[in-house]
This record gives C-alpha cells, structure tokens and sequence, in this order.
C-alpha cells in the first residue's frame, strides 16, 4: 500500500461561495470522507483556515524567526487535503474524482516517499 | 543468425513479461538487455523459440542479480518472483503482457509525449535516436521523457493492468494514438529501410488485441481499418529497385486483398455506428484509396473536410492540401499550404515542390526539393526526392 496526499488548492480572487454553498460542500465532504473511512482508505483528512492565519518559523544557525503570513506569497494556497492509503495511483485517482467534485476545485495528487523500513 | 532481427521482434514482448514478472521496469530492461548480451555470446544457431530463451534468461538473471542487491526495488521485485511461484496464473479479460504495458505507458498520469516515446522505447524496442527523429526533437529530451515517465510509474504507483471497462473508454484514446504513431514510424521509418515491418505487425497486432477486447468501441474498429488499409498497400509501395511508388503509380494487382477487404468490412461496420470519429474517417478516406481502378478524390477531399475540424492539426491541413491539388488544382492547394507550420517535416517542401513542378516553376521547386532533400530521414524517401529533383529543368529561364 502506499500513501497518497490530496490536496485543495484555493486560488486567491476565485469567487467566496455563500454560506448556503458551503454548508453543501460541507456535507459533500462528509460523505465522501465516510466512504474513504468505509473502504479503510482513510488516514487523515481536514480543511485549513485562509492563509493570512499562517505563521512560518525558521531556523537559521541556532536563531529563530517568525513571519506572518504563508511561506509563498502566491496566488494559490493550500486549501485543505487528505491523506490516502491506496494500492496504487488509480485508486488514489478514483478518489481525487470524488474529492474534487466534493470540494468543488481542482485536487493535486501526490505520493508520500515510502515509509521507512523498519 | 540475425540476432539484430530477434532483438526488434522480441524486445518488446520480453520487456513486458519481465515487467509483470519483477514489477519494476528498469529491472526488466536491464534484466533483459543482459539476456541479449549472454545470446550474443552463447547463441551460435537461433534457439526454437528465441523469446522464449530470452524470457527465460532474463528471469534467472534477474533472479541471480537481485540477490546479490540490496536496494528498495530490488528486494521488492525478488518477492514478486517468489509469491509468483506458487501462485496460479492471472487470469483477466486479456493475458497479454503487452497489452498491460501500453495501458501503463499511456496512462493519462504521464505526459502525452512522454506516453509514445515509452512506448515506442519499451513495446517496440526503438532506441532513443530513433524516437527523437520520429518526434523532431532533440535526442536528450527523448531521453528525459523516458526517464522521468518511468520514474513517475514507480513512484506514483501507476498500475500495470488494463483498466476496469468502465475506466476504459477514457484510458483508450491515448492508446490508440500510440498504436498509430508506433504503426506509422514502422510504415515509414525515419532512418534506414523505408519500412520495418515488425513495428507495423507489432501494432497491427496490438489493435487487433484492443478490437476483440473493446467491442463497443468503433474508434479501435476505426483505427485497426485504416492500419490494415494503408497495411494492404505495402507491397505495391516500392519497385523493383527499392524505390517510392506513390499512390496512383502504384501497381494494384500486388495489393493485398484480403487485408482490404477486411478493412473494407469494418469501414462500413463503423458506417452503421454512427458514431464517427478521426481514426474512422482516417480509415474511411484509405477506403476510398482502395475502391475501385482509381481514388475518388472529391469523397476523399469531402471526408477530409469532415477530418479537419476534429484533428486540426498540421499533417491533417497537409493531407487535405494533397486532395485540394486533385480536385480544385495545385494553385489553390499551394495557398492552402501557405499558412502552415511543420517545422523540421520533409513532407511539406516535397508537397510544396511537386505543386510548383505542376505549376511548372521548376526553379522554386528545385530549392524546395532541396529542403525536402535535407530533412529526409530515410534513405528511401530521400532517394525519390533526389529522383524528382533531378528530372527539374537544371538551367530554368
């Protein structure tokens, strides 16, 4: 098995959905996420607050700074992932149809490095 | 013995196998470039079934290899091999290795230029030189294509088996432009001899494995027509001395009937379909080529018309070109061709310059002759194009 991030991308200027709108993207969620549970396919999975909540911490030869803000100043952001157990990536894509039509936008699918060997 | 030959006809076959036996495919190639450098040594007559000896010793190789190595994939595909020995076989809708390999190679994951120069590397065996001048491009970028394709099936975990038949009609039409581009590079190689029979079998064979596995699919129907007629054709292609034949020069006794009359049957099978697409209509214009003493050229130039909006791509507009040319004169054809962009493609200069020879400006036509001349890949074409060139008028007022 290998794992699979799903990620949600928000660009910046798209259109905020109502509230209304939300509420069924919500619920759309739900229930995809209760199948991905159903199926064991589930490893974690959650949406992120607006960027401007982001803080990025650095270390620089024992001395720490914090900004605020996200790490890239771009126009998309990270909106909200997943993360899958799947046997291979078409699985993992047939999934990322469903989270995309869920979540209403486009979903990047990127495998984990495999988990070390113990 | 022509170990060369072997090496073309079972490369391809024995990458597959070994594919789904190790479940790695720099594995398998490695595994079975070895098996082909111990044949070279070991081979003194061709062995009953050469594939097979291959197989075999690319196995055991690999087998005798993977033990002495460590790494990640290495431990992997040697589990692979045990688990697979007491194991009975897969059974699926198709068995074929190949098959399972070029659904890998086109999964929609991969870029679509990295898809056919997989294929044409791992299914038929081409080496990366030869895939470089059958795309017009540079050879280092055929070689990262490859190298990052293969590296994103390991990675990303891409799948080899063939799709699920509700995944198939989109995993298809990617497959059915590789079959084609693998089919035409046989028809017309861009090095060496004109023709390499084996990538066209090879494909034919392939589209043929597609047919009786997609039967609700008239675009495989579509695409399996038009490579058993222009396939019908070969034999008529070149004269006596090794040169071009074009079309209506072409001796039509040597056809091959049977091939036509069986793409004959699947045009028209398509017809009652109903639902046309770019490689039916491909099939049908070939049709038309091969009814009948002469070619129909307004149905052709009519079906072209029909091709063009679906496929607009340049090769197409040039095609097209070629028909205007029959039916309305080479003047309106060279206008069509004005606006076209092929860099690098030794087929426009020589439309351009068969035009102009008609039009009788022999002058342009020699310097376009002489382009054409230069681009030519294979020694075949270039031969008639030099043939051509030197019927010109060589002093023209």
């Amino acid at each position: 098995m290998k794992q699979y991030m799903l990620a949600v991308h928000n660009v910046e200027g798209d259109p905020t959905p109502s509230a209304e709108e939300m509420q069924t993207v919500y619920a759309e969620v739900n229930k995809v996420n209760r199948e991905l549970q159903a199926a064991g396919a589930w490893v974690f999975g959650g949406g992120l607050l607006p960027s401007d909540s982001a803080t990025v911490v650095r270390v620089d030869s024992g001395k720490t700074t914090m900004t605020d803000g996200p790490f890239a100043e771009t126009k998309e952001q990270l909106g909200g992932l997943w993360v899958l157990r799947c046997a291979d990536l078409d699985e993992a894509l047939t999934w990322a149809e469903k989270c995309a039509e869920a979540c209403r936008g486009p979903v990047e699918v990127r495998p984990f490095e495999d988990e070390p060997e113990s | 013995m022509d170990l060369a030959s072997v090496y073309r006809a079972e490369y391809g076959r024995c990458v597959a196998t070994l594919v789904r036996l190790l479940g790695d495919i720099n594995i398998a190639e490695e595994a079975v470039q070895d098996a082909f450098a111990t044949a070279l040594e070991k081979w003194d007559a061709l062995p009953p079934n050469p594939g097979a000896w291959i197989v075999t010793t690319a196995r055991n190789g690999a087998i005798d290899r993977l033990r002495r190595e460590s790494t990640r994939e290495a431990r992997h595909a040697q589990a692979l091999l045990l688990n697979q020995q007491d194991q009975p076989q897969e059974v699926g809708p198709v068995k074929d290795d190949q098959l399972r390999l070029i659904f890998t190679c086109c999964h929609p994951a991969l870029a679509p230029d990295a898809r056919t120069a997989l294929t044409l590397r791992l299914l038929g065996g081409l080496e990366v030189p030869e895939i470089a001048r059958a795309y017009l491009v540079p050879e280092a970028t055929i070689a990262q294509r490859i190298v990052r394709a293969k590296r994103k099936i390991r990675d990303a975990g891409i799948p080899y088996r063939v799709p699920a038949a509700e995944e198939l009609p989109d995993r298809l039409t990617p497959v059915l432009t590789v079959l084609y581009l693998v089919f035409n590079e046989g028809y017309t190689a861009t090095t060496g001899p004109l023709i390499r029979t084996d990538l066209c079998a090879e494909a034919i064979r392939l589209a043929r494995e597609l047919a009786a596995l997609m039967p609700d699919e008239p675009e495989v129907f579509g695409l399996l027509a038009l490579l058993l007629l222009t396939e019908a054709r070969r034999p008529a292609r070149l004269g006596p001395t090794g040169e071009l034949v074009l079309l209506p020069d072409q001796d039509r006794s040597l056809w091959n009937r049977t091939l036509i009359a069986e793409g004959h049957e699947l045009v028209r099978r398509c017809l009652r379909r109903a639902r046309p697409g770019p490689y039916q209509i491909q099939a049908a214009i070939n049709a038309v080529h091969t009814d009948g003493a002469a070619t129909d050229w307004s149905q052709v130039l009519a079906l072209y018309d029909q091709l063009l909006p679906l496929m607009p791509t340049p090769i197409v507009a040039l095609n097209r070109a070629v028909a205007v040319a029959e039916v309305h004169g080479p003047a309106m054809a060279l206008a069509v061709l004005e606006d076209l962009d092929l860099p690098g493609y030794h087929l426009l200069p020589a439309t351009r310059a068969d035009l102009l020879v008609r039009l009788g400006r022999e002058a342009q036509a020699a310097a376009e002759y002489d382009q054409a001349i230069a681009l030519a890949g294979n020694q075949t074409e270039r031969a008639f194009l030099e043939a051509r060139r030197a019927t010109l008028d060589p002093d023209p007022r």
